[in-house]
């Protein structure tokens, strides 16, 4: 097996708000190969989008600090690597696609400007030249590669004159400029309707398999993970709670927490319960001991108070969870 | 059956005039609805389904009252309530709950202040104001203690809940659910969605459910109606029209619903991905509506509108390929992916 293009191990962020610290991820790990499309799934509030900003270093620093851990892209440590070696990576290696197409887009810049001005500044820092044809052509060609019609048309319009869905694709057009080889998609396709939804993930997918980037997707919608994603790892309160491949997953959901969110996903078969999960999501700044699920878990016991293990349950499987770990070794 | 229903649409169309020059003459119209009919017995969960744009949220702005209908009526119990704007009697009769709990709820009135407002409107007795205010919050599993707070300090989930209690404040008949959980996580829409269907059986009321969520109304509602354009392309009980859907858009719209398991993929309708975007309401295609994006659209498509054919009990779809297949009297039924084949 090749090395993980992202290894995030043990990342840790605090946040300082008003005198108090606020654990907001609490040793959050994963791996994305390139090829491989994985999916970080959670409720709101959860730092699905702590943890991409931390990705990507577009935390902002104060509030937050990152208070343990690493985050490895390709080898080398983004986290004490020098400031300009790690700008360099940014919107070329790693380049993100953004949720909102309705706010991502300056709406008084045309699409063209808009995409020519991110190539610039790229050229910029990696020291290539190119003119503003050439900048014009390569903006063109990735139109071309979103499937939009007319791509000159659309060079010269501004975002108002597309839909949804077209500015979506100006999004996915926008991540593709550099050919990063890590692409994070965050919540793709969810301001869309469904028949557009669909047509946008099909075309991530094509982009990314013809690529074989690797792609970190970040959604709270567990069908678009079960159609997109073939790794899977979800989180709660700041805490990866189980991971594992995308159909081991949804067929054997370890963690009481997984188990209860798919519970929670109305079925198309119409045999939903809508038992919802009782309770919130904690306070970070006094977070539950131990597991922090455990005020909410149907199934908590005393060893609950102690940080849960993560305890492999298949092939590549596992789940933070004291009922998971085998008889015996309970302590 | 033969009871009369609670709320009749009848042909009932918006259309919103678009102005244009240095007089603002009419240059054009939105048409949102176009001759939606359909009716809700007591005790039913209606749901409309469709896109952005379709014209579900112009539906309900109608049904309550907000939006004075260009053409057709609504009935409510017997009465023609589609003129009256501003009707006290009917406003009681009739509450809603909007999409997003955030923006619905005065930031600066307390919880009991807002729930108030609906109670002081209809001269509820002052003196019992406060009693009310409190009994509302049990019904809709909030703390007591909720009264006094502000809606910053509450949950997207409990905000929802208080737009509930407000809505249920003067013992309303009918409720107009927009989205109402389209803006939260699915853990708390379980909960709502209970919460909803508790009232429901409790109280007698009757709802009017508008969600593009085709799974959530799979569950919730007991009928449905499919909404492409302003134009109702599909109708019928929610087990038929989902277990049997007649209408090639409902089944794209199916079919496009990511679902988490096997059992679920399995039930979804196999039919070419829709390609394109819904058009624009002021430039509605001539013909069928759909036929832009039908995967099986043959020539009647591009030229006349196709009329409601019944497909079983109550159900009903308006396509040309149900026609056809009536109108030869096939023995055997011919599914849209076969007749296009037969084209």
């Amino acid at each position: 097996m090749t090395a993980p293009l992202l290894d995030v191990a043990g990342l840790s962020v605090d946040f300082a708000t008003y005198g108090r610290q606020a654990r907001v991820l609490d040793g959050v790990s994963l791996q994305v190969r390139a090829g491989q499309h994985a999916a970080l799934v959670g409720e709101t509030g959860c730092g699905k989008s702590v943890t991409l900003r931390a990705i990507m270093g577009i935390l902002k620093s104060p509030p937050a600090r990152i208070a343990a851990g690493a985050i490895g892209f390709d080898g080398a440590d983004l986290l004490t690597m020098p400031a300009r070696q790690r700008d360099a990576l940014k919107g070329t290696a790693m380049s993100m696609v953004f949720q909102d197409p309705m706010t991502a887009l300056n709406p008084v810049f045309t699409i063209g400007d808009q995409l020519a001005t991110i190539i610039k500044y790229a050229d910029r820092r990696m020291g290539v030249r190119r003119d503003k044809q050439g900048r014009k052509r390569r903006v063109i060609e990735v139109l071309e590669q979103v499937r939009m019609p007319d791509p000159e048309r659309i060079f010269g319009a501004y975002p108002i004159m597309l839909s949804g869905g077209m500015r979506q694709r100006i999004l996915i057009a926008m991540a593709l400029l550099n050919e990063p080889r890590l692409l994070i998609a965050d919540e793709p396709g969810t301001a869309l309707d469904v028949t557009t939804q669909a047509e946008i993930l099909a075309l991530l997918n094509d982009l990314v398999a013809a690529r074989s980037l690797a792609l970190l997707m970040i959604t709270h919608n567990l069908g678009v993970v079960r159609e997109m994603a073939d790794y899977v790892y979800v989180m709660y309160a700041g805490t990866i709670v189980e991971h594992g491949p995308t159909e081991a997953l949804f067929e054997r959901p370890s963690h009481p927490y997984t188990q209860a969110l798919i519970e929670c996903v109305p079925k198309l078969s119409g045999t939903s319960t809508f038992k919802g999960i009782d309770g919130t999501i904690p306070d970070y700044v006094d977070p539950p001991v131990g597991c922090r699920f455990r005020p909410r878990c149907p199934h908590r016991h005393d060893a609950c108070f102690e940080r849960p293990p993560n305890v492999t349950v298949g092939a590549n499987h596992g789940a933070a969870c004291w009922l998971r770990q085998p008889a015996g070794e309970v302590a | 059956m033969t009871e009369a229903p609670l709320l009749e649409v009848s042909g009932l169309s918006k259309h919103f005039p678009i102005r244009g020059g240095i007089i603002q003459q009419r240059v054009g119209a939105v048409r949102a609805v176009n001759d939606v009919s359909f009716a809700i017995r007591k005790g039913e969960v209606f749901g409309l389904a469709g896109e952005s744009g379709s014209g579900k949220s112009t539906i309900a702005r109608m049904v309550v009252g907000l939006y004075r209908p260009t053409a057709g009526t609504v009935h409510f119990d017997g009465r023609d309530v589609s003129g009256l704007i501003g009707g006290r009697d009917y406003r009681k009769q009739v509450q809603m709950v909007f999409q997003n709990p955030g923006s619905s709820l005065n930031p600066r009135r307390t919880i009991a202040q807002s729930v108030a407002v609906p109670l002081i409107f209809h001269d509820y007795p002052k003196a019992k104001i406060a009693d009310r205010v409190a009994e509302l919050l049990e019904m809709v599993e909030l703390p007591r203690s909720f009264a006094i707070r502000y809606p910053h300090e509450l949950s997207g989930g409990q905000k929802q809940r208080v737009a509930i209690a407000r809505a249920l404040a003067v013992e309303p008949r009918l409720i107009v659910l927009d989205e109402p959980t389209s803006a939260l996580d699915v853990s708390v829409q379980a909960k709502i969605i209970d919460l909803l269907a508790g009232l429901a059986g409790e109280l007698g009321l009757t709802f009017l459910f508008i969600s593009h969520d085709l799974s959530l109304m799979r569950n919730f509602c007991s009928r449905v109606g499919i909404l492409y354009l302003g134009r109702l392309a599909e109708t019928g009980p929610t087990v038929d029209v989902f277990g049997a859907p007649a209408h090639p858009y409902t089944q794209a719209l199916i079919g496009a619903v990511p679902v988490v398991s096997a059992e679920e993929a399995a039930l979804k309708p196999s039919i070419p991905a829709l390609s394109g975007e819904i058009p624009s309401p002021s430039r509605i295609p001539k013909g069928c509506s759909f036929h832009t994006r039908c995967p099986f659209a043959f020539e009647p498509c591009r030229q006349t509108d196709p009329g409601f054919t019944v497909v079983g009990q109550g159900h009903e779809a308006r396509c040309h390929l149900l026609e056809e297949r009536t109108a030869s009297a096939a023995t055997v039924p011919v599914s849209p992916v076969e007749r296009s084949a037969q084209l």
